[in-house]
C-alpha cells in the first residue's frame, strides 16, 4: 500500500475501465443512430426518427458522463505517468493532439445540433449531425488504440541521444499493424454493446405491453445488428487480435491460456483453473490442437509454453489474465448463442411472444459490459511487465515526485465522484426509459 | 523548429483561454445576471453549444505541449499534482452541470445545479491563474527534471513557496475578474432583456476591476521575476502583443460606451490573447523556470522532442487547425443572433 506504483496503476485501471463503460456504448449508439436516421430519411416513415429521438436522449447523457470522465485519463499521464510521458512523448503525443484536433472538435461542435437541433435542422442536416457524431467518435476511438497500440507493439521509433524514444516514421506508428487489428475487434465490440442495449429496452417494453411499434422496432434492429456484429467481433476481427497477440507476445499467449509446457498441437482450454505454483492446469477440459490452429493456423504449430521464457518477463498476474480472457472468449461464444437464437425467432416472426427469450434479452445486455472489459484487462495485464512491450517496464513509469498518499487519495476522490455520477446515471436512464419514446408524427 | 513549436503551443492555450474564459465568465456571473429560471436557460443556452467545444482548445494545446515537449508536460503536471486534480475535478463537476440541468423541470434540482456551475466557473480561473503565476515566478525543478512542491506552504514568494503564495494567488484573482469581465462581454453581446441589462451593467465595473488588478499584478510580476520585463526591449513579437492587448483593452471601452458589445467582446478577446503571447515573448525560450538557477530551466531547445515528429505534427496541425476554426465559425453561425430560452425540453 506505501508503493506509488501500486497505486498508479489501480487509479488508472480503475478510472479507464469507469470511463470506457460510456464511449463503449455511444460509439456503437451513434451508428445505430446514423442508420435509423438514414431509414428515416429513406422511407419517410415516422417511427425510425421516434427511434432515434429516444436513442439520442440515451446517447446525450451517456456522452456527458463520456466526455467527464475521460478528461482525467488524459491528465494522467502526465501526473502519475510523468517518467513513462517523458520516454515515449515525443510518439504518443502524436495521437493523443490528433485526437482533439480531428475527433473532439468535430464531436462537440455537432452534440448540441444531435441533441437539441431536430426542429432547427432539416432532416438531412439532422443525419449530418448524427453522422458527424458517428465519425467523431470512430475517429477518437482509433487514435486512442493507436497509442495503445504503440504500448502494446512499439514501431516506427528511435532511441533519441537521451534514450527517450524518438519518431522515425510517422505512417509507421500511426498505421500499426496492432492498431487496424485491435481497432476492429473494438468498435465491433462497441457495436455489439449498442445492439444488446437496443434489444433489452426492446424486450423490457414489449414484456410491459408498452409502446408496441417502438417495442418491435428496437427488438428487430437490436437482434439484427446484434448477430451480425456479436458474430464479426469473434471473426474475423477476434482471431486477427488473438493471432496478433501469438505473433508479438508469445508469453501472453501462453499466460492467457495458462500453458506452462512448449509443443505441437497444442490444446485450447476451454475450463480450467491454472496453478502458477505447481506450473499446471487444474480440472481442464480441452480441445485437442485447437489453440495451434487458431494461433498460427496450422494443427501442428508448435505453441510456447511459459517456461520457455525467463520469469521476469511473464505477465505478473498470470491468473487474472487467464480468468479475463476465458470470461471474454465465454461471454463472447454465448452472445452469439443469444442473438443467433433470437434472429431465429424473429425470422419465425415468434420473437415478439416468446416471453422467455425476451427476459434473457433484457437481461443481456451486461454481456458485453462485461466481455469488453475483461477483453482490456487481457491486453492490459498482459502486456506487463511492460509499460511499452520491450521498452519500458511499468516499474521505470511512474512520477519519481509523487508519493502513495498523493495517489491513494485521488483515487478514493474518484471513487467517490464515481459513485456520485452511477446514481445520476440510473436516475436520468430510468427516466427516460419511463418516459419512453416520444413521437412528433403528426397523429400524435 | 522548436521555437515554432513554442508558439503553436502558446497560441492554442491562449485560445483556450479566450474561448473557455467567456463561458467561465458566463457561469461566474450567472447566479447574479440572470435570476430566473427563465433567465439561466438564456446564459446556458449562449453557452451550451460551445463549452464543450471550448475546453477543447485545452486538450487540443496539452497534446500539442505532450507531443512537442514531452519533459516539460510530465514535470509540471507530476510537481502540481494535487493542484492538477482540483482542475480536473472542477472541470468536471462543472460539465455535469452544464449537462444535466435541463433534465429535470425541478426547482431545487436546478438551483443545485446553478451553485455547482458557479463554484467551479469560480474555482477554475483561479486555479488556471495560479498555474500561470507559477510559470512566471518559477518552480524548484531540478537538475532531474522533476520538482515537487505542496498546494501551500507561508504564501510567501521566497523560500519554498507553495503552489498557492500570494503572487500566484494574487494573478488568480487577476485572471477571474478578467473572466468573468470576458464574460460579462459575451452575455451582454448574445442575450436581450434583463440578462443584458445587468451584464451590461457589470461589464463595466469589471473592467475597471480589470485595469486596476492588471496594473497591481504588473508591478508585482516585475517584483517576482524581474528578468521578464527585462527581457520586454529585445522581443518584438512582445511589443507585437502589447500593442494586441492595449488595442484589445482600448476597444473594450469604446465597444462598451458605444454599446456595440460584440466590438467589445473582440476587445475583451484581443486583450487576453495580447496579455498571455507577451508573457510568452517575455519568458521565451523557458517555458518552466527554475528557482534553482537557469541551467535547471526547462527550455524549447532542451525539452522538444526530434524534428521529424515536430515534422509530422506540424503536417497534420496545418490540416486540423483551420478545420477547427471553420466547425467554430459555423457554430456561431448556426447559433447567430440573440439567444432566447429554449422552449422546455428543446434546449438547455
Amino acid at each position: 500500500m506505501g508503493d506509488p506504483l501500486f497505486w498508479h496503476r489501480l487509479q488508472f485501471g480503475f478510472t479507464a475501465t469507469y470511463h470506457y463503460l460510456f464511449p463503449q456504448l455511444t460509439m456503437g449508439l451513434a451508428l445505430v443512430i446514423v442508420v435509423l436516421k438514414a431509414m428515416g430519411l429513406r422511407t419517410g416513415e415516422a417511427r425510425y426518427n421516434d427511434a432515434a429521438r429516444f436513442w439520442i436522449k440515451i446517447f446525450g447523457i451517456n456522452f456527458a458522463i463520456g466526455v467527464v470522465t475521460g478528461i482525467p485519463l488524459e491528465f494522467q499521464f502526465g501526473t502519475n505517468w510523468a517518467a513513462f510521458s517523458r520516454f515515449s512523448g515525443g510518439i504518443i503525443g502524436q495521437t493523443l493532439g490528433m485526437e482533439g484536433m480531428f475527433a473532439f472538435f468535430l464531436e462537440s461542435s455537432f452534440l448540441g445540433m444531435l441533441i437539441w437541433g431536430e426542429k432547427k435542422l432539416s432532416p438531412k442536416g439532422h443525419f449530418g449531425a448524427a453522422l458527424a457524431l458517428w465519425i467523431g467518435s470512430w475517429l477518437s476511438g482509433y487514435f486512442i488504440i493507436a497509442t495503445n497500440a504503440f504500448m502494446q507493439h512499439p514501431v516506427g521509433y528511435t532511441h533519441a541521444a537521451d534514450g527517450s524514444l524518438q519518431l522515425a516514421s510517422f505512417w509507421a506508428f500511426l498505421l500499426n499493424p496492432w492498431a487496424l487489428g485491435q481497432y476492429a475487434h473494438n468498435m465491433i465490440a462497441a457495436v455489439v454493446t449498442a445492439s444488446f442495449v437496443v434489444a433489452a429496452i426492446g424486450a423490457y417494453w414489449t414484456l410491459k405491453g408498452l409502446h408496441p411499434e417502438q417495442a418491435r422496432l428496437n427488438l428487430r434492429t437490436g437482434t439484427i445488428m446484434g448477430l451480425i456484429f456479436s458474430a464479426l467481433v469473434a471473426f474475423p476481427t477476434g482471431d486477427i487480435s488473438g493471432k496478433l497477440v501469438a505473433k508479438y507476445q508469445p508469453i501472453t499467449l501462453a499466460a492467457m491460456e495458462g500453458r506452462f509446457e512448449s509443443g505441437p498441437r497444442a490444446n485450447l482450454t476451454l475450463i480450467g483453473q491454472p496453478d502458477v505454483a505447481r506450473r499446471r492446469i487444474e480440472n481442464p477440459i480441452q480441445l485437442p490442437a485447437v489453440l495451434s490452429f487458431i494461433a498460427y493456423g496450422s494443427f501442428s504449430s508448435n505453441v510456447k509454453g511459459l517456461l520457455e521464457f525467463p520469469e521476469d518477463q511473464w505477465p505478473q498476474n498470470i491468473e487474472l489474465l487467464y480468468y479475463s480472457f476465458h470470461i471474454m472468449a465465454g461471454l463472447g461464444t454465448i452472445m452469439i448463442a443469444v442473438m443467433g437464437l433470437a434472429a431465429l425467432l424473429l425470422w419465425k416472426n415468434r420473437l415478439d411472444t416468446a416471453r422467455p427469450m425476451l427476459w434473457v434479452l433484457m437481461l443481456a445486455f451486461p454481456f458485453p459490459y462485461i466481455a469488453t472489459a475483461a477483453g482490456w484487462a487481457v491486453a492490459e495485464f498482459g502486456r506487463q511487465p511492460w509499460l511499452i512491450y520491450g521498452l519500458l517496464r511499468t516499474l521505470q513509469g511512474g512520477s519519481p515526485t509523487v508519493n502513495a498518499g498523493h495517489t491513494a487519495f485521488t483515487t478514493l476522490g474518484f471513487a467517490g465522484i464515481f459513485v456520485v455520477l452511477s446514481v445520476l446515471w440510473l436516475f436520468l436512464i430510468g427516466r427516460e426509459i419511463s418516459h419512453g419514446p416520444v413521437s412528433h408524427s403528426p397523429k400524435a | 523548429m522548436e521555437m515554432l513549436w513554442f508558439w503553436l503551443v502558446s497560441v492554442m492555450v491562449a485560445i483556450y483561454v479566450v474561448m473557455d474564459g467567456f463561458d467561465f465568465g458566463a457561469g461566474i456571473l450567472h447566479l447574479v445576471v440572470a435570476q430566473t429560471n427563465e433567465e439561466r436557460r438564456q446564459v446556458l443556452g449562449a453557452i451550451g453549444p460551445l463549452w464543450d467545444g471550448n475546453e477543447v482548445w485545452l486538450l487540443a494545446g496539452g497534446g500539442s505541449m505532450f507531443l512537442a515537449f514531452p519533459k516539460v508536460l510530465a514535470s509540471g503536471f507530476s510537481g502540481f499534482y494535487l493542484a492538477i486534480w482540483l482542475v480536473v475535478w472542477c472541470l468536471m463537476l462543472r460539465g455535469i452541470s452544464i449537462e444535466f440541468r435541463s433534465h429535470l423541470e425541478d426547482g431545487l434540482w436546478r438551483r443545485f445545479w446553478d451553485g455547482t456551475f458557479a463554484l467551479s466557473s469560480v474555482l477554475l480561473p483561479i486555479l488556471f491563474g495560479a498555474a500561470l503565476g507559477n510559470v512566471l515566478r518559477g518552480v524548484p525543478v531540478d537538475g532531474t527534471g522533476y520538482f515537487e512542491m505542496a498546494l501551500w506552504t507561508d504564501f510567501r514568494v521566497g523560500g519554498t513557496p507553495g503552489i498557492l503564495d500570494w503572487y500566484t494567488v494574487l494573478i488568480g484573482v487577476f485572471a477571474l475578474v478578467t473572466v468573468a469581465a470576458h464574460g460579462a462581454l459575451f452575455l451582454a453581446w448574445k442575450t436581450g432583456g434583463a440578462v443584458h441589462d445587468r451584464a451590461k451593467g457589470l461589464a463595466l465595473k469589471l473592467w475597471g476591476a480589470v485595469l486596476v488588478l492588471w496594473i497591481v499584478a504588473s508591478f508585482a510580476t516585475s517584483a517576482v521575476n524581474p528578468d521578464i520585463f527585462h527581457r520586454l526591449p529585445q522581443a518584438p513579437l512582445g511589443w507585437v502583443a502589447s500593442l494586441i492587448f492595449l488595442a484589445g483593452l482600448g476597444l473594450v471601452f469604446v465597444g462598451i460606451k458605444r454599446e456595440r458589445f460584440l466590438l467589445a467582446f473582440l476587445g475583451s478577446g484581443a486583450f487576453i490573447l495580447g496579455i498571455l503571447a507577451a508573457s510568452a515573448a517575455c519568458v521565451y525560450p523557458v517555458m518552466l523556470k527554475s528557482t534553482l538557477g537557469p541551467q535547471f530551466d526547462l527550455t524549447a531547445h532542451n525539452a522538444a522532442v526530434g524534428a521529424h515528429g515536430l515534422r509530422a505534427g506540424l503536417v497534420w496541425w496545418l490540416i486540423g487547425f483551420p478545420i477547427a476554426i471553420g466547425y467554430l465559425a459555423f457554430l456561431f453561425r448556426f447559433n447567430r443572433g440573440k439567444v432566447k430560452a429554449a422552449a422546455e425540453g428543446e434546449g438547455y
